[in-house]
């Protein structure tokens, strides 16, 4: 206890006895309070919990807590096949599933040494970035409701509904995808589904602007925005942040441009790119990562060439279902696979892509087994949620809700 | 980018002739292993060598291998923004002398990931500021990711509501 608490306790003790309740001090906010936030708070995202200390309402120091939603994944990876392992993916960054099935895939394809088809590859560009937007529809929504504005969270989620019907079309699932193979797809992409991204691309753009009118020309958002969260670019770059927070502190990079994985080669896009580092010039970057995935997308439709979508590695890439049935090799390679797994030759990989919220990656040990020895999630929510502490250091506790939205976390990425 | 292959394992060779162990490249992908006490400087070196400027340290994990020598091994994922280049160094750690020196002084992301691969394999990082657990409770005894841990977990490892 230091002096002067025990100094205002004699107080209170003289007080009482003297039974007067007439008790002053000379200042009231002496002593730091320690907020504890979440792990059930609507603001957190998740079951993110944080250890507030403050002084009045600045904050003095910021410990976030992990673990809530910790499943073991790692663990579970050593256990199952690679196969196996693919929905489980979808529940890491629930917000881009696909984005998730596309790495997972590229990480044990590079183990295992797989060339996929060009469509394939189109296919998954297609996946990630329609991933990408809906997970960022979802982030401005969220961001804008934890300062104020409560329209921006339904429109963004009336446009991530037809992401999530696209989806439908493309891997029959809305949510939890698990659309990808190794050496492949899940299925074909089809014609309607073509035709529901068109439509959708066509009519998004616009949308999109109505969501970012109501806030930029938005005096209240602008002020709890601007200078809020300020993170310098040798600080991002020291803490291994990745991703739109790292881009909008003035670092142009970006895995799809830096270290091309698919096509992203050979498609036009450009990488936003902010200055400031504070909250508002990450909602900058990702508003405008947004046009970009458009601009990709139409690209990806575009170019998409005819063509099967699974590799011709039968010992390695699981047959169709229906050809199980009636095929004896197919049989035999169905029950390999299924049973003993691909068994790729021993070695290690580290395979990474640009998720929507940095650098998603998978390092994978294997010892010629079926199950992958270690697997271990590079998960960019885990990595880039632990600037908070220096984010909010000196800033006002009603900061941290637009700090906490701006760095965007899942907690299902982060915990594992 | 054969060149800047040769160019990192020439440097740290030339630099760390006593603690460079070995280099392989699989898929592409250069590793280093050196001896764990100089993991430090060499991660130090890397940083501020003006060529090669791995600027970023993107992952630190443990790996239990699970045999009777040098059974943990901690892997760095490093990353040059100008480069673009990526870099693996190991280390590896017996399990008799479970003490790694920490790169937090050099990369303060290397923070919460050790402090992930000392809650998974009980590997301790000398010098690190706050080593704790991050995921399990507080009190948990095991180590949940060494291979001798098992998948269903160990019963009454965690404390359940009485009956």
């Amino acid at each position: 206890m230091t002096v002067s608490a025990r100094d205002s306790k004699t107080k209170i003790l003289h007080a009482l006895e003297d039974q007067d309740t007439n008790v002053t001090f000379d200042d009231p906010l002496e002593h730091d309070m320690v907020l504890n936030m979440g792990p059930q708070h609507p603001a957190t995202h998740g079951v993110l919990r944080l250890l507030v200390r403050l002084d009045g309402e600045t904050i003095v120091s910021a410990i976030p807590d992990l673990g809530y939603l910790h499943r073991g994944y790692e663990k579970i990876a050593e256990n199952c096949t690679y196969h196996e392992f693919i929905p489980h993916t979808d529940r890491l960054d629930y917000l881009s599933p696909l984005a998730n099935n596309v790495a997972y895939a590229l990480a044990v394809e590079k183990l295992a040494g797989i060339e996929i088809p060009e469509r394939a590859k189109y296919i998954r560009v297609i996946c990630a970035e329609l991933a990408r937007l809906a997970s960022h529809l979802v982030w401005v929504g969220t961001m804008a409701m934890d300062v104020g504005a409560v329209t921006v969270l339904l429109w963004g989620f009336r446009e991530r509904e037809k992401i999530q019907d696209i989806w439908d079309l493309l891997t029959g699932v809305r949510f939890t995808t698990s659309f990808t193979r190794v050496g492949g797809l899940a299925q074909d992409m089809k014609e309607d589904s073509v035709a529901a991204i068109r439509n959708f691309l066509d009519a998004f753009p616009q949308s999109l602007e109505e969501c970012e009118k109501l806030l930029i020309k938005n005096r209240i958002f602008i002020d709890r925005c601007e200078g809020v969260g300020y993170i310098s670019r040798e600080q991002a770059i020291n803490m291994g942040i990745t991703g739109p927070i790292l881009r909008a502190s003035g670092v142009e990079h970006d895995l799809r441009k830096d270290q091309p994985y698919l096509v992203y080669g050979n498609l036009d896009f450009d990488i936003p790119t902010y200055t400031d580092g504070d909250t508002l010039a990450r909602f900058y970057v990702r508003m405008e990562e947004m046009r970009q995935s458009v601009k990709i997308l139409y690209q990806a439709l575009e170019k998409i060439p005819q063509g099967p979508v699974n590799a011709n590695e039968p010992k390695k890439v699981l047959p169709k279902k229906e050809r199980t049935y009636g095929n004896m090799e197919e049989l035999i390679h169905d029950f390999m696979l299924v049973n003993f797994g691909i068994n790729p030759p021993i070695g290690e990989v580290y395979s990474a892509i640009e998720g929507s919220k940095g650098e998603l990656g998978f390092y994978l040990v294997s010892h010629g087994e079926g199950n992958p020895w270690r697997l271990k999630i590079r998960s960019p929510s885990f990595v880039n949620l632990q600037i908070l502490p220096l984010m909010l250091k000196g800033g006002m506790i009603s900061d941290v809700v637009a700090v906490i939205g701006s760095l965007d976390p899942v907690m299902g990425e982060a915990d594992k | 980018m054969p060149d800047l292959k040769e160019l990192v394992v020439g440097k740290l060779r030339d630099r760390f002739a006593d603690e460079f162990e070995s280099s392989n490249e699989y898929r592409g992908e250069l590793t280093v292993i050196v001896k764990k006490s100089a993991i430090r400087s060499v991660c130090q070196f890397l940083r501020d060598d003006a060529e090669l400027r791995f600027d970023s340290l993107r992952d630190v994990c443990g790996v239990d291998y699970y045999r009777p020598e040098d059974r943990f091994e901690v892997v760095y994922n490093l990353y040059s923004i100008p480069q673009n280049f990526r870099l693996r160094i190991k280390v590896r750690v017996d399990e008799s002398d479970l003490h790694v020196d920490s790169v937090t002084p050099v990369f303060s992301t290397a923070d919460w990931e050790e402090r992930e691969t000392y809650d998974m394999y009980g590997i301790i990082f000398d010098g690190h500021p706050d080593l704790r657990r991050i995921y399990m409770p507080e009190d948990f005894e095991h180590f949940p990711l060494r291979k001798d841990f098992p998948l269903m977990g160990i019963p009454g490892s965690l404390a359940l509501p009485r009956k």
